[in-house]
């Protein structure tokens, strides 16, 4: 196979530059596979996805049959950034993610930036993710959000923008780690001399950042993670990380309250947990404080967190800081807690609780992309030029009977990486999810998930929605 | 180890060895039909009494057709311990647990399940029927002997040998009982070559007959009982089950053998004892059927046991107690 008929048609290309040549850190990629004996490269993609399907590396699909698993389409041609691009996503992601953790600190406690009238007190606590149970809490460090996971994307003209910041459980870094591996088993020789930088590092990092998390005085503290259970949709990734860092993986029954601690049920009796990565929201987090309703929390687990006796990754209330209509904000914020410009750019956003701006989004509806508030995962969301006149019509509705609840942005062109569709390349749009973690320092993993819309023309890059993902190619400066 | 994790451990060895045992079954009686000069039919029927559910096969399928008691044994998914219904559940089990077995046990597991699952959707399956079984059964050899080489033998492993052996002895009886209970009654049978090829196939099912002869050469009733139930070498005697089993409980409690800590070190180690002030002759003579049948009930007892000692979630006292139901 090669890519004499690759066109990029007008958009940004990963590999490519405008005039179809391969781009600097790609050009030994395109040179290795165009050299590939005919069909080597076809039968390397099958082979990674049975490899896929055997080790059951899937994702649950809501609402279809339950518990219907899937694996999540993998494609080997691997999206590279190179490393003056990165540099700049690395500064830009610390400068923000510094900045939204000073911001969760100061609205739970001395709401400078509200009496500063930076940001409008309504917008904070009309937020269904402001979490008033938290307001006077000062997390160990003064760190909420220790795990991250922007999402960037990449228009026409080539530069970064924030999509989303992902501040409560961002999940995908499992398929980072399984990506590189399954590129490696299937095609060592791509790695020789392309200076790509590892990622395999990152279940180490991620422990350290738990750990630092802990209450203070703990010296050996004991780790877990807290999924909700093998129907939730990330659950390989909950199980994957704990068994990387070698901690038990534990759901809410497994845990309880008792004698002022959190301690986990075992074979031999109650023994004291001292720090939860969680991987279930704030909402499902203890019954008694939260949702009522919850079976997936530990009753009376927020008590013990107040009191200092157990520490949480990420700490509850983060939701605050990636609500939609906040994130309009954040170059504000940034401004405003470092007296700094933002390093990297927001999309260009229209909050639909300002009159003016519903009134554009409104008649503009066909042309915009309409976000729900507090949705992810590209549920309760309209891609305009993708819709019908009557999927416009509900949302038009929705906004105006609720204008807090969303936003809207101009399409991106988001940027392309040739594909493989059947036995020829493609170029197909992607997004990109770096993660971050705020421990002793703020640790950007060179890499990320590199997520990509498999259907013809399609935007959307979500897993749920018939999205696929490649393998994130950091380079190192080449001396 | 969190009891909910060991829990699953053991469950999900005990389905993988029911699956293999199912397996078993059918094998013994394909063979049976080989060689027998009954009637299809009747040959069927004792393999759903045996192993379970009667009732359900009833009403679903009513004929105890070869065809029929196949297929509800091996795929029907509303019959919980078919073999598809068994890997459905060890595979989740296998799930809930991924970070605790090696990654070489849950491909296997998967494996298997993909096996069964292909299989059941595949019409021809049930034409080469003998190469199936004997698929499974090499999966699960292959899973047991993956857990023997590449998990720590800890805690965690003691619970997959417990759970492995304390299905595999309840199923060596049921096994026996098959051909005791519903084939001796044919007592025109009984001495003629017939009943040779019945108890050499009951031997197999267990693969067991080659150990058998190296041990008593001659096939006789009295021998395939003492074979079967007290050998404590053969693997897939009663006996030896149990003597192991016992042993992983005195290794996942650390209490010497000999003393007990805990209601299920109890109710083994009693069921192990009477078995030894017992034999083969005993048996016999009080009726094997009705040994096997109290043999069963004890084991269930067992198993109840380990669950209260290990599993169960109590509830605790204080303000925040809560309880959960166990699966």
């Amino acid at each position: 196979m090669n890519f004499s008929s690759y066109d990029t048609e007008g958009f940004h290309d990963e590999l490519f530059d405008e005039n179809g040549k391969p781009r600097p850190g790609a050009a030994q990629l395109i040179e290795r596979i165009e050299s590939l004996p005919e069909g080597d490269l076809l039968r390397r993609q099958k082979a990674a996805e049975s490899a896929l399907y055997r080790m059951g590396i899937t994702f649950t699909v809501y609402g279809s049959d339950q518990g219907t698993e899937r694996i999540w389409p993998y494609d080997i041609i691997p999206r590279i950034v190179e490393s003056h691009d990165w540099k700049v996503i690395e500064r830009g992601l610390r400068q923000r993610i510094y900045a939204l953790n000073v911001f969760i600190q100061d609205v739970y406690n001395d709401r400078h930036i509200i009496r500063d009238k930076v940001i409008p007190e309504d917008i904070i606590f009309s937020g269904v993710s402001y979490r008033p149970q938290c307001q006077g809490l000062t997390p160990p460090g003064g760190i909420w959000c220790h795990v991250t996971g922007t999402d960037l994307v990449r228009d026409r003209d080539g530069s970064f923008y924030v999509l989303e910041d992902n501040l409560r459980c961002p999940s995908g870094v499992s398929y980072v780690l399984e990506n590189r591996q399954m590129l490696k088993r299937n095609f060592p020789s791509l790695f020789e001399t392309s200076h790509v930088r590892p990622v395999e590092d990152y279940p180490n990092r991620l422990l350290a950042t738990i750990q630092n998390a802990a209450p203070v005085g703990r010296n050996t503290p004991r780790s877990v993670v807290l999924t909700p259970g093998i129907y939730n949709s990330a659950y390989f990734e909950h199980s994957f990380l704990a068994r990387q860092m070698g901690v038990e993986l534990v759901e809410g029954r497994d845990l309880v309250v008792n004698d002022g601690y959190v301690q986990m049920r075992t074979t031999k009796g109650f023994e004291r947990v001292d720090v939860i990565y969680r991987r279930i929201d704030d909402d499902f987090l203890d019954p008694m404080v939260f949702r009522p309703d919850s079976f997936l929390g530990i009753p009376g687990i927020m008590e013990v967190y107040r009191a200092g006796r157990v520490g949480l990754v990420n700490a509850p209330g983060t939701g605050i800081a990636d609500d939609k209509v906040v994130y309009a904000y954040v170059p504000k914020i940034i401004k405003y807690y470092m007296g700094e410009d933002p390093i990297l750019q927001n999309v260009p956003t229209y909050v639909c609780w300002e009159d003016k701006e519903r009134e554009y989004v409104l008649e503009n509806l066909e042309s915009l992309v309409v976000k729900s508030a507090n949705e992810s995962g590209g549920y309760g969301m309209l891609v305009g030029t993708q819709s019908t006149a009557e999927q416009r019509n509900e949302f038009a509705a929705a906004i105006t009977a609720n204008p807090r609840n969303y936003i809207a942005q101009p399409t991106v062109a988001l940027s392309r990486v040739p594909t493989i569709v059947d036995d020829h390349f493609e170029g197909r749009h992607v997004d990109l999810r770096p993660y971050v973690l705020y421990g002793e320092s703020i640790y950007v993993l060179p890499g990320g998930l590199t997520r990509v819309a498999l259907r013809k023309g399609s935007l959307v890059v979500n897993s749920s929605q018939g999205g696929g993902s490649k393998d994130t190619w950091v380079l190192n400066a080449v001396p | 180890m969190l009891s909910r994790v060991a829990d699953s451990i053991y469950w999900m060895c005990r389905y993988i060895e029911r699956a293999e045992n199912v397996a078993r079954f059918m094998d013994v009686n394909l063979q049976l039909v080989l060689d027998s000069i009954m009637l299809q039919h009747e040959q069927w029927k004792p393999l759903v009494k045996v192993t379970g559910d009667v009732d359900l096969f009833n009403r679903k399928y009513g004929d105890a057709s070869q065809e029929n008691v196949i297929q509800f044994l091996t795929f029907d998914s509303d019959y919980p311990n078919s073999i598809l219904s068994c890997l459905i559940s060890a595979r989740e089990n296998a799930r809930s647990i991924r970070e605790i077995i090696s990654s070489e046990m849950w491909e296997q597991v998967n494996k298997f399940y993909l096996l069964v699952k292909d299989a059941a959707q595949d019409s021809s399956a049930l034409d080469r029927s003998h190469d199936f079984f004997d698929e499974v059964k090499r999966s699960s050899h292959l899973f047991t002997g993956l857990t023997m080489d590449t998990m720590s033998h800890g805690e965690g492993w003691h619970f997959s040998r417990l759970g492995r052996l304390i299905e595999r002895a309840d199923k060596t009886s049921r096994i026996l009982d098959v051909k005791y209970f519903l084939l001796l009654p044919q007592v025109e049978y009984v001495g003629t070559p017939y009943d040779n090829i019945q108890w050499s196939a009951v031997l197999k099912s267990a693969s067991g007959l080659e150990m058998y002869r190296k041990r008593f050469h001659q096939i006789t009733p009295r021998q395939v009982v003492d074979f079967l139930i007290f050998d404590r070498e053969f693997p897939r005697a009663i006996g030896y089950c149990l003597q192991k089993a016992e042993d992983s409980l005195h290794a996942i409690s650390g209490t010497a053998s000999g003393t007990y800590s805990n209601l299920a070190e109890r109710k083994l180690g009693r069921l192990n004892v009477d078995l030894n002030f017992t034999d083969a002759q005993a048996v016999i003579v009080s009726g094997v059927h009705e040994f096997l049948d109290h043999f069963q009930m004890k084991m269930n007892e067992v198993g109840d046991a380990i669950f209260e000692t290990f599993f169960a979630m109590r509830p605790l006292p204080g303000p925040y107690s809560y309880s959960y139901s166990a699966q």
